[in-house]
């Protein structure tokens, strides 16, 4: 990534709000996404994630707003407006210089894995013979070289999200929109197709936006995430700063563990993740005292979970090695004051 | 298989049962003799004399008419009601009643048919055998196209509009294809059905133009003949025919 990438808008969200009855499923949403980025919009089901980025693509119409693509840089996409502003909320989606991928993939069940992938080339009246060496090279960069006279149904997961990955990136849009990539994919397919995602992008040199539920796929993914809730947007940042410096409540809730304790600090809450926490038998010097109720052990690590007397939450620990204290016994918990969050105590 | 124990006895009772009468049917049809009842040697005279049959034969060619020509018209009608119904009502009311000709009897539907058209100045003749099966077998191709459209993932269609396909070529390329088994399977089934439809057609049909249900329903009224039973063979083969490679193509563009 450029200097010079980083810094150009390519996709800017305004005002965008929408409501199906009484249901607000985005409000007043405010997003600029840059040239090159891989971009998350992560949050809990129904907070509007989904309906943002089928607006981008044009299978939602929004009440109110504007979402256009910047013309800045050279972007490769074939389209209307190149090299200028485009309107997109003005276009049907098959004129929109952005593609989709599926959560269920949408692959063609009747063409095998090249016609799937020549479709959308097709389509732009390109020549037979670009057609097939655009193909043959994006065959060659998600290796499906050998599945491609293959169709959709004989493949596995892994496989069906590659061949739909190549038909949205043989369109070279300027912005792939990507929703819930990975959910159909079990847990180990699902590791790894997060690396080859990443490698995918630095080598087309797409931007990508993609929609997840899951807080630490947007964090080992993205270059920057934009948490969502209840149709708003509730913080937009890099993954460290999310994790070290929540906005609200909500996203230091949604993202990482930690323990919000109230009262401790007057109208405010204080977040104490748990590698901040420190746990020991020292009563003198501590800021809490309570009792161990639980103890995980990871094998690498370990964590203890305390109940102080008359709070809710449990406050969790995380220290190397294995649990040190047994449930039951009394110990001291304390922390740096640099290292607990302050957040303003939400109505 | 799994073993049946003491259940093989009503399953062959149960088949035995289905398929005795057929079997007497067809093996008689081959019987030299003129009774239906004693065998008396091979023979395919009745075959011959089917063939040379004029009145079955000018209700044959009825037959055909309508068959076709409803197969046609229905398969056409019920596919776009099929996508009309599941893609832009979404209510189970509109739904049932688009398939209630299929299941209301075809008494009740014949007498309201005749009404209709006696209503509307329509004459009786073989156009309003053919209307008359186009509006149950149009219910019966949707209700195959809507269980179809049910099962395929609705965001195909949305796919191919990303790619850059417009409304008419999404449909072409997209939508038909996907539901092709559905539509041929729904088309074989109006045209067996049509086929040997008796109840609807005997009550709107004109009276000059019978169609081969009704040229055997008068014949057998003066007793079954072997040449009934011969008639009664070929239909039988061509609807095995039909249902079996209807199986045959929904098998096959299902496993893909």
């Amino acid at each position: 990534m450029t200097l010079d990438s980083t810094n150009a808008p390519l996709l800017r969200v305004s005002s965008v709000s929408k409501a199906y009855g009484d249901v607000v499923a985005l409000d007043d949403v405010n997003i600029e996404i840059q040239q090159n980025e891989f971009f998350a919009l992560l949050g809990p089901s129904g907070c509007g994630k989904t309906t943002l980025l089928r607006s981008i693509a044009g299978f939602e119409d929004p009440d109110a707003g504007a979402i256009t693509i910047l013309g800045a840089g050279s972007g490769t996409g074939s389209g209307p407006g190149e090299g200028g502003q485009i309107d997109l909320l003005s276009l049907p989606p098959n004129k929109r210089p952005v593609n989709l991928m599926f959560q269920s993939y949408a692959l063609f069940p009747h063409m095998n894995v090249r016609k799937n992938i020549a479709y959308g080339l097709e389509r732009e009246g390109l020549g037979k013979d670009e057609i097939a060496e655009r193909v043959n090279e994006v065959l060659i960069t998600t290796g499906l070289t050998d599945k491609a006279d293959v169709r959709p149904a004989q493949l596995s997961g892994g496989q069906r999200q590659r061949v739909a990955l190549a038909r949205a990136i043989v369109k070279r849009p300027r912005l792939l929109l990507l929703d819930e990539p990975l959910s159909a994919l079990d847990r180990k397919v699902r590791a790894e197709m997060q690396i080859e995602l990443k490698r995918l992008q630095h080598e087309v040199g797409i931007t990508f936006v993609v929609v997840t539920h899951d807080q630490e796929e947007a964090m080992s993914m993205a270059d920057r995430i934009a948490v969502m809730h209840e149709g708003r947007v509730q913080q937009i940042a890099d993954p460290v700063t999310l994790y070290s410096q929540p906005a609200n409540v909500f996203v230091a809730d949604f993202i990482g563990t930690g323990s919000l304790l109230h009262g401790i600090v007057a109208n405010a809450v204080l977040l104490l993740r748990p590698e901040a926490v420190h746990i020991s038998a020292e009563m003198a010097g501590a800021q809490l005292h309570g009792e161990v109720v639980e103890t995980h052990f990871f094998g690498g690590s370990s964590t203890t979970s305390v109940r102080v007397a008359e709070m809710e939450t449990l406050i969790v620990a995380s220290h190397p090695g294995a649990p040190k204290f047994a449930v039951g016994e009394r110990v001291g918990i304390s922390w740096n004051a640099d290292d607990a969050i302050l957040l303003e105590d939400q109505p | 298989m799994r073993n049946l124990g003491w259940l093989r006895v009503p399953f062959i009772f149960t088949y035995a049962f289905l398929y005795i009468p057929i079997a007497v049917l067809v093996v008689m049809s081959f019987n030299a003799s003129k009774s239906p009842f004693v065998w008396t040697g091979f023979s395919t005279q009745w075959y011959t004399a089917l063939f040379n049959n004029e009145l079955i034969r000018q209700g044959f060619i009825n037959t055909m008419i309508v068959a076709v020509g409803a197969t046609i018209l229905a398969t056409i009608l019920g596919t776009l009601l099929a996508i009309g119904v599941s893609r832009y009502f979404r209510s189970a009311i509109v739904e049932a009643y688009s398939l209630a000709p299929a299941i209301i009897p075809d008494l009740v539907l014949a007498i309201g048919l005749l009404a209709f058209f006696a209503l509307v100045g329509v004459t009786l003749s073989l156009f309003s055998v053919l209307l008359a099966h186009v509006v149950f077998g149009m219910a019966f191709v949707a209700a195959v196209v809507i269980a179809r459209i049910g099962q395929t993932d609705s965001s195909l269609e949305e796919a191919s509009r990303d790619l850059g396909a417009g409304v008419v070529t999404t449909f072409r390329k997209i939508t038909l294809p996907s539901l092709a088994p559905a539509i041929i399977a729904g088309a074989l089934l109006v045209f067996t059905l049509s086929l040997d439809e008796f109840v609807i057609a005997y009550f709107t049909n004109g009276p000059t133009t019978p169609t081969l249900p009704i040229v055997i329903y008068s014949m057998v009224r003066f007793g079954v003949t072997p040449e009934i039973n011969a008639l009664a063979a070929l239909l039988l083969l061509v609807s095995f025919t039909i249902v079996i490679s209807a199986q045959r193509i929904t098998r096959l563009t299902d496993a893909v």
